[in-house]
């Protein structure tokens, strides 16, 4: 095998570009470095799965984060804002009792890394089965779900009492006062917050790779491995992450300055 | 307790009490009195003395820690009672104007009609811009909120509420938030809003509209009704020293 390997790779240096073999040493060395991690044995192709799965990772739990995060904030702000004072009845009793689930939800799954949280998922909550994909979503969802509820109750809580006045002096009861006038405020004045969120989430779940999840930063390390080459593997893995990065970044300031812009 | 109320009453206020923190402040300490229609109840009275916690209870944005507010014979201090239809029938207006500041003009006033009345997108804004024409604001439809002034503001707000064809509307300072040259345009759509009969509820600090507009004055002091009278008889010969006090301050 190894043998195989020097032999390949010999038949590669022996044809390389004149340019490459005239090249100094150090600026040689790094050349075949990117050959030994990327090019040879086709491993550019373990850091094109990990990719894929690093982004269907960030997508879906991403989607899970939202879901979970939207309904989370809704029953947290409405206990605060309106049951709290409603008589007590069954439906108090209900949101009550969701208020103190999502209460602890924010608690646990904020105060514990969430290393752990994936890990127990898998192997102790999942244990029979051996969908690592799944567990990811789930782990990176409910991680992100809890900052995501955090943001959205920011968002509604900063919107003036006078909003709600408004609407429920012109007839709208609690829940249309929510969807027709204070959400649309409350998703306009945190979008950039929850981009952010997503950026943060697209760099956690880079600890995937612990349940065996072949993410980027994991397909970076199992190269290390075979090819020998510390450093190349990992730096394409960091800059391929930091070019993800910069764009939503960058993507971020446009939606920043555009809803600015449109102050209304 | 349901007793007969005339058909002339509109709202009648029993022994409304509102306190806050246990007791310790009480913003509201026994007020009792009817809203006729058509008339223009006008509310002053020193700072604190409970005169826009009146207002709100009026409307349930504030749950009164005691006594009857009737509507139709229905008392909707209680908790049971749906609020939202009464509301429906209350135009209210803020000090500070509570526009939504994301959506258009046009927006701002059909919402409710379309969401509440289940009126036609067409039929809400044929109404908004016969009102907004009324009030001179025709042209500033489109406009969002933060482009407007804010004796502007005020007067979008007035025809928002009048939207919903409210039998009775509500005044919280309507002026008390505005640059003085702007005064004058929103008392101008309030006194034509009384002109057509429209059944006013009026907390303000503009003695003259008080005087000119109102059919009744309510003098409040310390959460209590301490004088009411027409506004001829109670501007030229209040009967209370803490009337009396306080037109020397004001007027
Ligand atoms: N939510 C509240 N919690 C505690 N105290 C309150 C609350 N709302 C009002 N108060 C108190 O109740 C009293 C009456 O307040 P209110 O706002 O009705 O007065 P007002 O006559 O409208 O005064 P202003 O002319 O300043 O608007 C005040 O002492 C006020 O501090
Ligand atoms: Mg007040």
């Amino acid at each position: 095998m190894i043998l195989l390997v020097s032999d390949t790779m010999e038949a590669w240096l022996n044809s390389a570009p004149d340019w490459m073999l005239n090249l100094p040493q150090w600026a040689y060395d790094i050349c075949y470095d990117f050959f030994k991690s990327f090019i040879f044995d086709q491993r550019y192709l373990n850091i094109l799965t990990g990719l894929q799965n690093t982004l269907l990772l960030t997508f879906f739990a991403l989607l899970v984060g939202l879901a979970l995060g939207i309904i989370v904030s809704l029953v947290r702000v409405s206990w605060d804002k309106e049951t709290k004072n409603r008589p007590w009845g069954i439906g108090k009793f209900f949101m009550g009792l969701a208020n103190a689930v999502c209460k602890v939800y924010l608690t646990v799954i904020r105060g514990t890394p969430v290393v752990v949280q994936i890990m127990i998922i898998f192997f102790v909550i999942m244990a029979n089965s051996n969908n690592k994909m799944l567990a990811g979503v789930l782990a990176f969802g409910i991680n992100s779900g809890a900052y995501v509820a955090e943001i959205i109750r920011g968002g509604i809580m900063s919107i003036e009492e006078g909003q709600f006045e408004a609407g429920r002096s012109l007839g709208f009861g609690y829940v249309s006062t929510m969807v027709h006038i204070i959400l649309p405020q409350a998703f306009k004045a945190v979008l950039p917050t929850l981009v952010n969120e997503f950026i943060v989430l697209l760099k956690e779940t880079a600890v995937a790779g612990y349940v065996g999840l072949i993410d980027l930063t994991r397909a970076g390390n199992i190269i290390r491995g075979v090819s020998y080459v510390d450093f190349m593997p990992l730096l394409g893995v960091a800059v391929i992450y930091l070019v993800m990065v910069m764009f939503f970044t960058w993507l971020m300031g446009r939606l920043e300055r555009r809803l600015r812009n449109s102050d209304h | 307790m349901t007793t007969k109320q005339s058909d002339q009453t509109l709202i009648r206020v029993e022994d409304l009490q509102m306190h806050f923190k246990k007791g310790q402040i009480k913003a509201l300490d026994g007020v009792s009195l009817e809203i006729q229609k058509g008339e223009v109840l006008v509310i002053i009275g020193p700072s604190g003395s409970g005169k826009s916690t009146l207002l709100r209870c009026l409307n349930r944005l504030e749950v009164p820690t005691g006594g009857h507010i009737y509507v139709d014979n229905v008392d909707i201090t209680n908790p049971k009672v749906e609020i939202h239809a009464y509301r429906q029938k209350r135009g209210m207006v803020f000090q500070h104007f509570h526009l939504f500041p994301n959506m258009t003009v046009l927006r701002n006033m059909t919402l409710a009609p379309m969401k509440l009345l289940k009126k036609s997108k067409q039929e809400a804004e044929e109404q908004a811009l016969k009102l907004l024409d009324r009030v001179g604001l025709k042209n500033r439809a489109d406009a969002y909120p933060s482009q407007l002034s804010g004796g502007q503001k005020q007067r979008i707000a007035i025809v928002r509420a009048l939207c919903m064809n409210p039998e009775i509307m509500l005044f919280d300072e309507p002026t008390s938030a505005l640059d003085p040259e702007m005064v004058g345009e929103v008392l101008e759509v309030m006194r034509e809003l009384a002109k057509e009969g429209m059944t006013m509820a009026v907390v303000t600090h503009e003695m003259g509209f008080a005087r000119e507009v109102g059919s009744r004055i309510i003098f409040m002091s310390e959460g209590k009704i301490v004088e009411e009278a027409p506004p001829k008889v109670f501007f030229e010969n209040p009967r209370s020293d803490r009337a009396k006090e306080f037109l020397s301050k004001v007027l």
